[in-house]
């Protein structure tokens, strides 16, 4: 593939994110050339958003996450990008938001991204009442409507680092309105939940399925040695190759969206 | 007037109540029924009601999550009677960093309102039959640290930093005619930490002049010659009284042992040793590491938090200030004990389970916002340390090779980058050389700092850039003794500087001259830049939000001019500054090691005697601390900190940088301490080989934390230390490459009794790996394969091992240390949840004999726990070709190996040890059992 035809991803960055650069390893390594993009210079209007065919929001803590995680990345994105938010996602291109991305995206009501129930979900402390580094299994569940994890069959398994990934809901009766919409698109399974999220909730969507945020990060998967399975592994006959449950798959399946679409 | 917010997480989501019943519980107060905690932010300004509301709704409300209330608030009603209900609220005392206070005033003008001034705070809701007494108790140990906060029963008022009239007063200290008593008397008084020798050589100095030094001058005179920067004791002259009772001179404790050392080794891939702000090494082609380990003890013992977050923040910026990007981040961590009793607490001191608290959080704080992975590390619990704890920080870097300019010129500018400065952290570099008193928070209020990671995060997307396109002429971080100490280092670059402190942005008005020049403040670093960059390296700032001033300009005068608005606050030589402080002649006596308690106890068990080493809080599993840090950001993190529930030897990482080779790096650390008397250095560097670094490629940092170097005690066991650490890394071909040493690690009681701490010794090791995808890891792989142990006695069985790991022969490895081969074996079980069999196997070869490590008698059983240096439990999983490597012949034709076998993996999960093939086993646990001691699960969490 030559490099014009790859998509060109845009890697937004806020004062404090710091797994842009894992993000950028994923992308390429998916098949997506990529930028970081400091919001300033989005603001100054030196590039566009409608310039990108993928949009991510990564980890870190924007902002020292004060008035908690992903606020004030939210507010930036209200303040300043309201409306060229908007138009990137009615055009149906794919947005991800991990970790800091992801509460920054439910914070700024694009996820769940219910018009008629604003500010339906939240991020909070985990349970434990501790940041958490650890590596869990996630499942996509075959019913969303999200793109990004659309035919995944095997499970993925990375790391989360987080203190505020309790995802919570304002009403009981909204896990109802998320799994009919389709918009659970991952959970914590093998009883690996970290945090007290709701329903193993590891991963919502938009309703249209081509907003996705989640907690954990599959960036950091997207090698075998990267996992603590390979070195357990590696001596045993009977396994060769690849440990399985790359992060990496998730990327892939969000650009073979794109290409499908013909939006790039 | 303020408006005053309080945001309450709904009941269930409340995870910081509920924590607080628990360890209200271990204040003994088991009345504390239940606990909410609410978020307190105090707004003035001048915003209308609805601005207000504005305010609440777009930046604070979040409805899934909280409650918000403008206004006082008022009990909630949860059913108990009013007298049960308990309001207690805490917030910072002036000047006190508060990054979140700062955020809400940012995003308020994002928003378009009026400007305005907050004050946060936190209101915790205490549901119980508690009394006055007990509330008091709660407060003061568990809600409030009074160092930088204050607190209220019932509502509290927010304090502001008011704009005080600016006094830049400057005055004149007359020295001309004091006899020593009163040079003392001063120093002690101004906190300068300045021996009456010391202040008898300033005096001279301006009795030359003809003039009295100013303040400013004074106290540029103390930092720059604290022991914390010039680091006096490791070069004075030193009479040692040795074993033999015969007095040996040491010319320079550094440059005799540690230095020396480096010197003999002369490998040629050392880049910079003890020149830079950390030492460096090269990676591959193009790449250098640089690693740098600082200490920070005292501002952690009086606030965990703010003295550990600050503490890794300087170590961040030391590997900024060579120039490199700042990727992996170490602590070691050494605390009283967690279960002391309280009317154990020396006066004045925290509590060891809080200060344990503090220094996590502090340090999870920083290393997760600057995004980088706190990879290894080590936590120890002594009685010792309950008054001082130690907290050691490292941080390694990358950079391109030569890419560190360090040429300041005349005519460059000098410029401050990051954050304000502020009043905060005065003193620091001279009261962390000191002892620390009981009252000591009260004489140093202002030595404690918070940090911003934030600020400093932008920082250093500005360094990396701006040292890719080559715009400073010399960078330098700003740590103790602040600008005075940092723009004092770059001025010998070009021979002199002139600054003006006017220009200096501050946080607040008010300081006075010495205190902007003194001022500990943090995220700030110093460059020289040409002028003609200038314009370019302040847009850069400007795309990253970072302020950049120019306060001065390098000169080639010799001398040092610092000015207040035009007048000049102090001119000094750099020469007298730099040659001016007499040498320190100390005596140093030998006293013999103390003795270790045995191993096993009179009357225990060989089974009992593990399972309760392996649940000892020194060896237990750290999982509680290492799960806080994010160990796994920048996706480079080979072999994790962890090995399943098992304690990993090192750390390996592989850099972003390098995507086109699988090279990588190990670190490790080792801890040796007066009490344990084992080879920190040994031990570092075994961590690293049993990960799979090469032995020829590692260099190892000392980190000296001894107590009173004026007793000849003291100093006795540190000279002894420096030279059983130069002893062994000789023998390990391994250089020093940077140090820093901690002295005055000592409390001073009520009774004016000074209580030294253990001498403790930290050897941080860095080793190249040469494919990180054959890093070998602690757990056991795979039942049926062969446990030898490998007892390096020279050199080339390092280098032996190391083979055998690159060649895919070892499928695990584990170095033996506390707990001998009994505990590293029941490790390796319980990080894999695979059984091992050990037994003894009579061996014809006398030499193997004599390293034979399972005893032939249960006489000997203390062999099974000793904590041999140099020797690797190993699983071989190519024992034909493992056999090549290790087996030699001897002079007399007769097969020897330095691999003795010991036992094989079973897929069993049980640990079992027998004397011979025909005993019933020694040892006989399923590694459940073993697993709850590590974890300290069940029957053994109280220990």
């Amino acid at each position: 593939m030559t490099t014009s035809s790859k998509p060109l991803a845009f890697i937004l960055h806020a004062s404090g994110t710091n797994r842009d650069h894992d993000a950028v390893q994923a992308l390429e390594l998916a098949g997506a050339r990529t930028e970081i993009i400091h919001l300033n210079r989005l603001r100054r209007g030196e590039r566009t958003l409608d310039e990108a065919q993928l949009l991510l929001l990564p980890g870190g803590f924007s902002y020292g996450d004060a008035l908690g995680a992903g606020r004030l990345m939210a507010l930036d994105l209200q303040t300043y990008f309201a409306e060229a938010l908007r138009a990137f996602v009615a055009s149906g291109k794919p947005v991800i938001g991990i970790c800091n991305g992801f509460q920054a995206l439910v914070k700024a009501d694009l996820l769940p991204g219910w018009g008629d129930a604003p500010r339906a979900a939240s991020l909070v402390n985990n349970q434990t009442g501790r940041f958490e580094c650890r590596w869990v299994t996630l499942a996509a569940d075959p019913n969303s409507v999200c793109v990004w994890t659309r035919g995944l069959r095997q499970p993925i398994r990375c790391p989360v680092a987080h203190g505020e990934g309790r995802f919570v809901l304002r009403e009981p009766v909204y896990l109802e309105r998320l799994r009919a919409c389709g918009q659970i698109a991952l959970t914590y399974s093998d009883g690996s939940n970290p945090n007290g999220s709701v329903a193993d909730i590891a991963g919502v969507c938009n309703p249209e399925g081509n907003v996705l945020g989640l907690m954990p990060h599959p960036e950091n998967h997207i090698y075998d040695w990267q996992s603590p399975a390979y070195h357990q592994d590696r001596y045993r006959a009977e396994t060769t190759g690849r440990t399985g449950g790359l992060g990496l798959a998730l990327f892939e399946t969000g650009l073979a969206y794109l290409k499908e679409k013909g939006l790039c | 007037m303020h408006s005053r917010i309080a945001l309450t997480p709904y009941t269930e989501l409340d995870v910081r109540g509920e924590s607080l019943v628990q360890s209200a519980q271990t204040l003994g107060i088991g009345s504390l029924r239940s606990a909410h905690v609410s978020d307190l932010y105090f707004v003035r300004g001048a915003l209308s009601p609805q601005q207000l509301a504005d305010l609440c709704d777009r930046v604070l409300a979040d409805p899934a999550a909280h409650a918000v209330t403008v206004g006082l608030s008022s009990a909630r009603s949860v059913g108990y009677a009013a007298h049960y209900l308990h309001g207690v609220e805490v917030a910072f005392l002036l000047g006190v960093m508060d990054p979140l206070a700062l955020q809400l005033e940012r995003a308020a003008l994002q928003l378009g309102l009026p400007a305005i001034e907050v004050a946060t705070g936190t209101r915790y809701e205490l549901f119980g039959d508690l009394s006055t007494a007990q509330l008091l108790l709660l407060a003061e140990r568990l809600l409030c640290n009074t160092t930088i906060q204050r607190y209220a029963l019932g509502s509290i008022e927010p304090l502001f930093n008011v704009s005080e009239r600016s006094t830049t007063r400057v005055e004149a200290v007359r020295l001309s005619g004091l006899d020593e008593a009163a040079l003392a008397a001063l120093s002690k008084t101004r906190l300068l930490s300045l021996s009456a020798d010391e202040m008898r050589a300033i005096q001279t100095e301006f009795d030359r002049l003809q003039r009295a030094p100013t303040d400013v001058e004074l106290e540029t005179l103390a930092q720059t010659w604290s022991e914390h920067c010039v680091h006096k004791t490791f070069k004075a002259l030193i009479e040692y009284t040795n074993e033999q009772g015969q007095v040996e001179i040491i010319d320079g404790l550094l440059a005799s042992t540690i230095r020396k050392a480096t010197e003999t080794i002369a490998a040629p891939w050392v880049r910079s040793a003890f020149v830079d702000n950390a030492g460096i090494i090269a990676f591959d082609d193009k790449w250098d590491l640089s690693f740098k380990v600082e200490t920070h003890n005292h501002p952690s013992a009086l606030e965990p938090f703010g003295g550990a977050n600050t503490g890794v923040g300087g170590v961040i910026r030391d590997i900024m200030g060579v120039s490199a990007r700042p990727i992996a981040v170490t602590d070691v961590l050494c605390f009283g004990p967690q279960n002391l009793s309280f009317d154990q607490l020396p006066a004045g001191t925290l509590h060891p389970r809080r200060v344990k608290e503090g220094v996590v959080a502090g340090i999870q704080d920083y290393g997760n916002k600057l995004g980088l992975p706190t990879v290894a590390g080590a936590v120890y619990y002594d009685p010792g340390y309950t008054a001082n704890p130690l907290v050691f920080a490292g941080c390694v870097g990358i950079a391109p090779r030569d890419s560190h300019p360090t040429g300041a010129q005349n005519g460059d500018y000098v410029i401050v980058i990051g954050g304000r400065t502020g009043r905060d952290g005065l003193h620091g570099a001279t009261f962390s050389s000191d002892a620390l008193a009981h009252n000591i928070s009260q004489i140093v209020g202002t030595a404690v700092q918070i940090g911003n990671p934030i600020t400093q995060k932008d920082v250093m997307e500005v360094v990396i850039r701006a040292r890719d396109a080559k715009l400073y002429t010399a960078i330098t971080d700003c740590g103790a003794g602040g600008l005075s100490s940092a723009v004092g280092e770059m001025a010998y670059q070009s021979n002199g500087v002139e600054v003006e402190l006017a220009l200096v942005r501050l946080k607040y008005v008010g300081l006075q001259p010495w205190e902007i020049w003194l001022s500990e403040a943090q995220e700030r670093m110093v460059l020289a830049v040409n002028p003609a960059q200038w314009a370019a390296f302040q847009a850069l700032c400007n795309d990253w939000d970072v302020e950049a001033t120019r306060i001065g300009t390098f000169t080639d005068t010799g001398r040092l001019i610092v000015r207040y608005a035009g007048d000049v606050v102090a001119d000094l030589s750099l020469a007298f500054m730099k040659n001016g402080l007499p040498r320190l002649h100390l005596k140093a006596q030998w006293t013999p090691d103390s003795t270790l308690p045995a191993l096993p106890a009179e009357g225990e068990s060989p089974a009992d005697c593990l399972l309760r080493l392996l649940s000892d809080p020194n060896n237990a599993s750290k999982e509680d601390i290492i799960r806080r840090y994010d160990h796994e950001v920048r996706g480079g993190t080979v072999i994790k900190p962890m090995t399943g529930s098992g304690p990993s030897d090192g750390t390996v990482i592989k850099p972003l940088e390098t995507p086109e080779h699988n090279m990588g790096f190990v670190l490790a650390v080792g801890v040796g301490s007066d009490l344990t008397r084992n080879d920190p250095v040994c031990e570092a560097i075994n961590n690293v080989i049993a990960a799979g670094a090469d032995p020829n490629r590692i260099a190892v940092l000392d980190n000296f934390c001894w107590g009173d170097p004026r007793d000849p005690v003291q100093l006795g066991t540190l000279v002894t230390a420096a030279q059983r650490a130069v002893e062994s890394a000789q023998f390990h071909k391994t250089p020093f490459i940077s140090g820093k040493d901690s002295l005055n690690n000592m409390y001073v009681g009520l009774d004016g009794v000074r209580h030294n701490i253990p001498g403790t010794l930290v050897i941080s090791a860095i080793g190249i790996i040469p494919d990180v995808t054959r890093a070998v890891t602690m757990s056991l792989k795979r039942p049926g394969n062969k446990l030898y142990v490998v007892e390096a006695l020279s050199f080339g069985d390092y280098e032996a091992l190391h083979m055998a790991m690159q060649q895919n022969l070892i499928a695990a490895c584990h170095d033996v240390s506390d707990g001998g081969i009994a505990a590293a074996v029941a490790e390796m079980c319980i990080a894999a949840e695979l059984g091992a069999r050990i037994v003894r196997t009579p061996l014809e070869d006398s030499l193997a004999n004599e390293i034979q490590p399972i005893p032939a008698s249960i006489a000997d059983a203390d062999r099974l726990f000793d904590p041999m240096s140099d020797r690797f439990i190993i699983e071989v999983s190519d024992e034909v070709q493992f056999k090549r490597i290790f087996e030699t012949a001897d002079d007399d034709g007769k097969t020897v190996s330095m691999a003795i076998c010991i036992g094989e993996v079973v897929t069993e999960p049980r640990f079992t040890l027998a004397l011979s093939a025909d005993q019933a086993p020694l040892i006989d646990l399923p590694v459940s059992e073993l697993t709850a001691a590590f974890t300290r699960q069940g029957k053994y969490s109280a220990a």
